[in-house]
């Protein structure tokens, strides 16, 4: 029986942006870990441990200065066109353009994947069906609250069908109930869709007990497991806490 | 991707950038009201002082209008061309290039596919000036409107390879006005956009020269000459040449991360 190519494989990454003042001359570090089909990973660590580098390497945005990062087993350095196909994105930085409506925005991004009208139409209707913005498919982004916006992203994403879906602190500048829908639209996905999902944050209320942690820290993962490994790893009663005593400082 | 899925997404990044130049009024309007102010206003004042001798394409004696049309057709497309590098620069920093950047496109195919889609929305702007200039009697052959469209699409490549290599050496948008000072007028002065090349020659050998060398006055050359259904072959030569060079040029300057990455090294936001 053949081992299950993983949906993100992650293996011996390091990047710098040249040496720093205090010496240090990675923003990561020997980064390894996996992403199961179907599995939600959050990728947990305070401002500047490093989240958004790694994603930006992951995305093929900066290249890998070593290792490998490989998407359903298309590695990202040697086939980054197969690579990209099977991944979406959710930047941290809002990327709609505001004067175009909703469905054209969309209709960019499916024409971008070089998908045909006939088989992207009714996806963009089922994806503003499902994330409640039927209605909205005509005004034009600029008119959006950032609650709306966020969302128009994540069908973005999944427009080519995705194998994993990777976002990076999307839930920045969004009231709670906002915060709480978009998790739990995700999660649906990874249960309903067999998307894995990674997902970069420093908020333990949007990670549940059944999702696998990746904390980072200065540019080094410092553990890997499920919420409960992580915990007992730390010997600590919850998430925050195992946190807290992994990387040895406040997360706040 | 497949053949067709290129075409696809090189047609969802031209009609992307149709229905932004559609949806900003204010560049339209002021893409079509510059070229005009030249022509009704300066061409006007400057009929009496400067006269044209008759020069090929011309068979006749023409006015001081109907010599600087292709010049103005060509500095429409230089401003064009300018401003399709400066709203790649907008995108790069407001994160839109980004979802450029992770679809499974070439990078190659990219800047080629934004080059095109710049150089549609140029030349349309020339078309809406050259009606307008029509409905104030300033024509070219009738079947030059035609036969100018190779020669339009391949300035507006050349003079949009131009500004793509700028976008990919500037940093920030603010550094792009200067830029644009120090590139599009020294351009269109030193061209036989205005004035024809012999006159330069009376005054300067020297500015004549550097007039002579000038990609942007083959361009202006050989939309003149389109216009009246003809080839000027050296100037083809300069444009293709001046296209390839160019946009070779920012295939190897464009960096993808430029913008990107933090602004102090080790500064990532996350």
């Amino acid at each position: 029986m053949t081992e299950a190519v993983p949906a993100l494989g992650v293996s011996g990454v390091s990047f710098g942006y040249g040496r720093r003042a205090d010496g240090a001359a990675f923003a990561i570090r020997d980064i390894d870990f996996q992403v199961g089909e179907g599995e939600f990973t959050a990728l947990l660590g305070v401002n500047g441990a490093g989240k958004t580098t790694l994603l930006a390497v992951i995305t093929r945005l900066f290249d890998a200065g070593s290792g490998s990062v490989k998407v359903c087993g298309f590695d990202m350095g040697k086939q980054p066109r197969d690579a990209l196909a099977r991944m979406g994105v959710v930047f941290q930085q809002a990327t709609l353009d505001l004067d175009l409506t909703v469905r054209q925005n969309l209709s960019y991004a499916a024409g971008l994947r070089g998908l045909a009208k006939a088989d992207y139409a009714p996806r963009i209707d089922m994806l503003l069906h499902r994330f409640a913005l039927a209605e909205r498919a005509g005004d034009k982004v600029r008119s959006l609250n950032g609650g709306h916006r966020r969302r128009v992203e994540l069908a973005r994403a999944l427009l080519h069908r995705p194998r994993l879906l990777v976002l990076d602190e999307p839930t920045v500048g969004l009231d709670v109930p906002s915060r709480r829908a978009l998790v739990e639209h995700v999660h649906a996905l990874c249960r309903e869709e067999g998307v894995a999902v990674l997902w970069a944050t420093h908020l333990f209320d949007e990670i549940l007990p059944e999702d696998r942690v990746v904390v980072l820290d200065r540019g080094r993962v410092v553990a890997t497991g499920s919420v409960p490994e992580i915990k007992a790893r730390a010997d600590a009663p919850s998430l925050d806490r195992a946190f807290h005593a992994l990387v040895g400082r406040n997360a706040a | 991707m497949t053949a067709m899925g290129y075409v696809r997404a090189l047609q969802a990044v031209v009609w992307r950038e149709v229905l932004r130049f559609v949806h900003q009024r204010e560049r339209f309007v002021s893409a079509l009201v510059r070229p005009l102010v030249w022509l009704l206003v300066f061409a006007a004042g400057f009929r009496a002082a400067l006269g044209v001798s008759v020069q090929p394409p011309y068979e006749t004696y023409i006015t001081y209008e109907t010599y600087i049309l292709p010049g103005l057709c060509a500095m429409v497309l230089l401003f064009n061309g300018m401003q399709s590098s400066l709203s790649m620069v907008y995108d790069r920093e407001m994160g839109s290039m980004r979802l450029l950047l992770v679809s499974p496109l070439p990078r190659e195919f990219l800047l080629t596919a934004k080059l095109l889609a710049g150089t549609a929305v140029g030349v349309m702007q020339v078309y809406a000036f050259l009606v307008i200039a029509a409905a104030f009697g300033i024509v070219a052959e009738p079947w030059g409107y035609v036969t100018v469209l190779p020669a339009l699409v391949l300035a507006g490549l050349m003079l949009g390879a131009v500004g793509m290599l700028l976008s990919s050496t500037i940093k920030q948008l603010e550094n792009f006005a200067g830029v644009m000072n120090f590139v599009i007028f020294p351009a269109f002065f030193l061209s036989s956009a205005l004035y024809p090349l012999w006159k330069m020659r009376e005054s300067s050998e020297l500015l004549w020269q550097i007039c002579a060398l000038n990609p942007f006055t083959h361009a202006v050359e050989l939309i003149r000459f389109a216009l009246y259904g003809q080839v000027d072959w050296v100037s083809l030569a300069w444009v293709l040449g001046a296209l390839v060079l160019f946009l070779g040029a920012s295939f190897l300057a464009y960096n993808p991360a430029r913008g990107l990455m933090p602004k102090k090294a080790g500064a990532g936001e996350g």
